[in-house]
């Protein structure tokens, strides 16, 4: 189905300050194929599709569309010559409509009215035609996020792109949404659009693309068709060295820690959590899997001290901590790591020192007033302690990359020594690298006697660290499994809410 | 060309920018000026004579700078915490009419200190009891607290109207709206004699000394900073919101209040509903061109009283209207909002 080359880079080399993000780049995309950029956080990918698609000039090199030269920093041309591109985060305007939000920016401004009909006609037969369902007439903001990615990529072809970019195009997506996409988008190869997305993900990359292109430091370190390689060669290249996430040593689990029985919890006039049981032992990782927006999101809440169960009970070593704050569960040995980093881990603006002891600034306190040198000093044994790369204590926590924060937050539970630790989605969005680490962290933590819920939606993660597996599907827990047993068919039939007694214990 | 945040914000930049932007400001108001046919040379060269060419006038520029010092402080405690505190011209006036209840006849017999202390805790109650309803309205039902405390300003005026009128008028100001004065032993001592500056000078830089202390070093500090930056994360770590941003609106609106009642111990003696030129709003102003920052707040509080004392000398040497020093405030505060934006981004193209 591949044809000769729709799209060439030649030589891009891009440098901002002393960080030189590509450095003579070259690669290019032949009609109908799928190709993936693969590489860690920070390895130049997004600055290089920012570049093709004219959002910086570059320093050197070229980008060539059907064999012409674009003119660098203009987006207007390469969306004339055909690029479309699906961002991270989105750009869709919320309160418009799906038809509005797909409009905007190709109809002239001096134009009056629009041609509405045929606008909706156009995004009816593009739909159709690459399998992409959505009404053109919803509001964008009651769309799904799945939904809001279909929207962005009719936005493309609604003007006429030939060659689709997707920057880390299943960020934001739960497992079946992104199988979903791909499959979209390996529709569309086949109907002749060129594609070309950038990912972290092996699995990803493995599943979906024609060829690959792996990218370090700024720089193309390989290029592989994809049926020839492993994911460990991938992995390899993309890292540098060779990695291997942590494996998990047989150990028996002590007494249970956290104990919820029959817990409720409801939210917006439904229920988040229906009934809920499950403990977990000291030294053990019970794992809660599941499709994301199916209640872990308030569990987290709850075992965080953030929500108030309606019903149930919830025990930690015993006591009641169902009407917890933050800081009581921080005093009791309750540690806590948030789903979103950045919404609830830290407090970007604030210093690396402040982050790392915001839980217990109190003990680092007297008569009021902040023990800075004291606090600096926790800070930098954190830093050493749990590598945290590219930071002093009086660094701003925003300059800190996304594994970075990470073992910041989990190091300031973790130095506590905390007899519960609550990881939700500890590794959501790291490179393997980061990920690797925070793995070994948790697993330490295990074997030092920590009780650890694990929530996540990567299933080889759950199921590569956590003792037993429980899944969550619309509020409810089914029962736990040993992750001995969990194989991905008895995993998807959970996750999808078919679980039998015969399962229990 | 597009706008980016910049990854290390330069302390360098963050002192610069309000000298830049006043600078900005003094230039662009210099076209006014040449406009009403005076040059700006000399009408800028009455304007510092007026504002600091004698004895008198740096000692009424000071004494303008005082309650300015507070107000500012108020305002830029506010808004650290991301509470956008609008309301200090009203602040101002309860905690002036407080000081004037009080301090006419209720304390009295007690001893100068304690009489101080009584007026000064009622005059921040009551500035504190007027931010506070907007601060809670918000936490608990999200109503924006910028038009709530700006329209209240126009509520406490009205009350302070009312009250001139009628339970707290002066029986003796031969029917002047104004209120009964505070006793003659309660006003406070002059700095220089035979002027109208006062020790209230004193007291607000020492406010601003403890409340630097306060911000930097305390846990109160850091548990308002991170709830202003990031609630979220802040509430995650175990900072109440509500009880944080609660206390931070007793704290500016009680400053805002002080400011009130040193104004009416100072200089003025009684409670009228135009002895504040605007202090609430400049003070907007002064806690913007301090970058928030308490030690900035006394600065730039100077050099706005310097243009507000100093246009009135001006106008009255060469016939460019005084309302110049409002628009030079404005453009300023505009031009200081310019400066953060490219303090903190950077254009690239």
């Amino acid at each position: 189905m591949t044809g000769g080359p729709v799209l060439e880079l030649e030589g891009i080399s891009k440098r901002f300050g002393a960080l030189l993000a590509n450095d003579g780049v070259t690669l290019s995309l032949k009609k109908g194929e799928v190709l993936a950029l693969l590489g860690e956080n920070g390895a130049g990918k997004t600055t290089l599709m920012n570049i093709l698609f004219g959002h910086y000039a570059a320093d050197a090199g070229s980008v060539r569309v059907m064999g012409r030269a674009l003119p660098p920093g203009r987006p207007q041309a390469a969306i004339a010559a055909g690029v479309g591109m699906v961002h991270q985060h989105f750009t869709l305007a919320g309160n418009l409509t799906v038809l509005e939000n797909i409009v905007i920016g190709s109809e002239s401004l001096w134009k009056v009215g629009m041609n509405r009909d045929g606008a909706i006609r156009k995004i009816e037969d593009l739909s159709r035609q690459f399998g992409l369902p959505v009404d053109p007439m919803a509001r964008v903001g009651d769309l799904s996020v799945g939904e809001r990615q279909r929207v962005e990529i009719l936005k493309a072809l609604y003007r006429e792109a030939r060659i689709l970019i997707l920057d880390e195009p299943t960020a934001v997506l739960a497992r079946p949404e992104a199988e979903q996409l791909f499959r979209i988008l390996k529709g569309m190869a086949k109907g002749g659009l060129s594609i070309l997305f950038i990912s972290h993900k092996l699995h990803e990359v493995m599943g979906a693309s024609d060829r690959v292109v792996v990218l370090r430091q700024g720089r193309v370190v390989a290029e592989r068709v994809t049926a020839e390689t492993t994911p460990a060669e991938l992995a390899e290249l993309m890292v540098g060295r060779a990695v291997a996430r942590p494996r998990r040593e047989a150990h028996a689990a002590g007494a249970p820690v956290v104990v919820a029985k029959a817990l409720r919890v409801s939210q917006g006039g439904g229920m988040a959590l229906d009934g809920v049981d499950f403990e977990v032992r000291a030294g053990e990782i019970l794992g809660i899997v599941g499709v994301s927006g199916n209640g872990q999101a308030m569990l987290g809440r709850v075992l965080s001290g953030l929500a108030r169960p309606d019903g149930g009970s919830l025990t930690f070593e015993g006591r009641d901590i169902a009407r917890m704050t933050p800081r009581q569960a921080v005093r009791m040995g309750i540690g806590r790591v948030p789903e979103d980093r950045h919404a609830e881990g830290v407090v970007g603006d604030l210093a690396v020192w402040e982050n790392a002891v915001l839980e217990r600034l109190r003990d680092y306190a007297r008569f009021g007033f902040v023990k800075r040198r004291a606090a600096m000093a926790h800070a930098a044994s954190l830093i050493a302690r749990f590598d945290i790369r590219g930071a002093g204590p009086a660094t701003r926590t925003r300059a800190l990359s996304g594994g970075n924060m990470q073992k910041l937050i989990l190091g300031r539970n973790l130095a506590a020594g905390p007899r519960f630790l609550l990881a939700n989605q500890p590794t959501r969005g790291l490179d393997e690298g980061a990920i690797a680490a925070v793995h070994r962290e948790l697993l330490q933590a295990r074997a030092e006697g920590a009780a650890i819920l694990l929530i996540s939606e990567d299933l080889d993660e759950a199921v590569g660290l956590a003792d037993r597996l429980q899944a969550i599907v619309k509020g409810k827990l089914s029962a736990p499994i040993a992750a001995e047993a969990a194989d991905a068919r008895k995993l998807g039939l959970m996750m999808a809410g078919v679980w039998g007694t015969a399962d229990a214990h | 060309m597009r706008i980016e945040r910049r990854e290390e914000v330069s302390v360098a930049v963050l002192i610069l920018a309000p000298f830049g932007a006043v600078l900005g400001a003094l230039v662009l108001c210099a076209g006014l000026i040449a406009m009403a046919g005076v040059s700006p040379w000399v009408a800028y060269g009455e304007m510092l004579r007026g504002a600091f060419g004698s004895r008198l006038a740096v000692t009424e520029t000071l004494t303008r700078a005082s309650p300015l010092i507070l107000t500012g402080l108020a305002a830029a405690v506010a808004f650290r915490a991301r509470l956008w505190n609008i309301g200090g011209e009203g602040q101002f006036y309860m905690g002036a009419l407080a000081a004037a209840a009080l301090g006419h006849s209720a304390v009295v017999g007690l001893p100068l200190p304690a009489a101080w202390a009584v007026i000064a805790g009622g005059a921040m109650a009551a500035g504190a009891v007027l931010l506070l309803i907007p601060a809670l309205l918000r936490l608990r039902f999200g109503v924006d607290e910028v038009v709530t405390t700006l329209l209240l300003n126009f509520v406490a005026l009205l009350f302070v109207g009312l009250m001139v009128e009628g339970v707290l008028k002066d029986p003796m100001a031969f029917g002047w709206p104004q209120s009964v004065p505070v006793a003659a032993g309660l006003r406070l001592p002059d700095l220089v004699p035979r002027s109208r500056l006062h020790v209230g000078l004193v007291l607000a830089v020492v406010v601003a000394g403890i409340l630097w202390l306060v911000q930097a070093r305390t846990v109160f500090g850091a548990e308002t900073r991170a709830a202003g930056l990031n609630p979220g994360a802040a509430a995650f770590a175990g900072v109440p919101i509500t009880a944080t941003l609660a206390k931070v609106a007793i704290l500016s609106g009680g400053l805002a209040g002080l400011a009130g009642a040193i104004e009416v111990l100072g200089p003025v003696g009684y409670v009228t509903t135009t002895m504040s030129p605007g202090f609430g709003y400049a003070g907007i102003v002064v806690a913007m061109l301090a970058a928030l920052h308490p030690a900035g707040v006394v600065a730039a509080s100077v050099f706005v009283a310097t243009v507000f004392v100093g246009a009135d000398a001006m106008s009255r040497a060469t016939g460019v209207p005084s309302f110049i020093a409002d628009v030079i405030m404005a453009v300023a505060l505009l031009a200081m909002l310019v400066a953060l934006l490219f303090a903190t981004y950077r254009v690239r193209t």
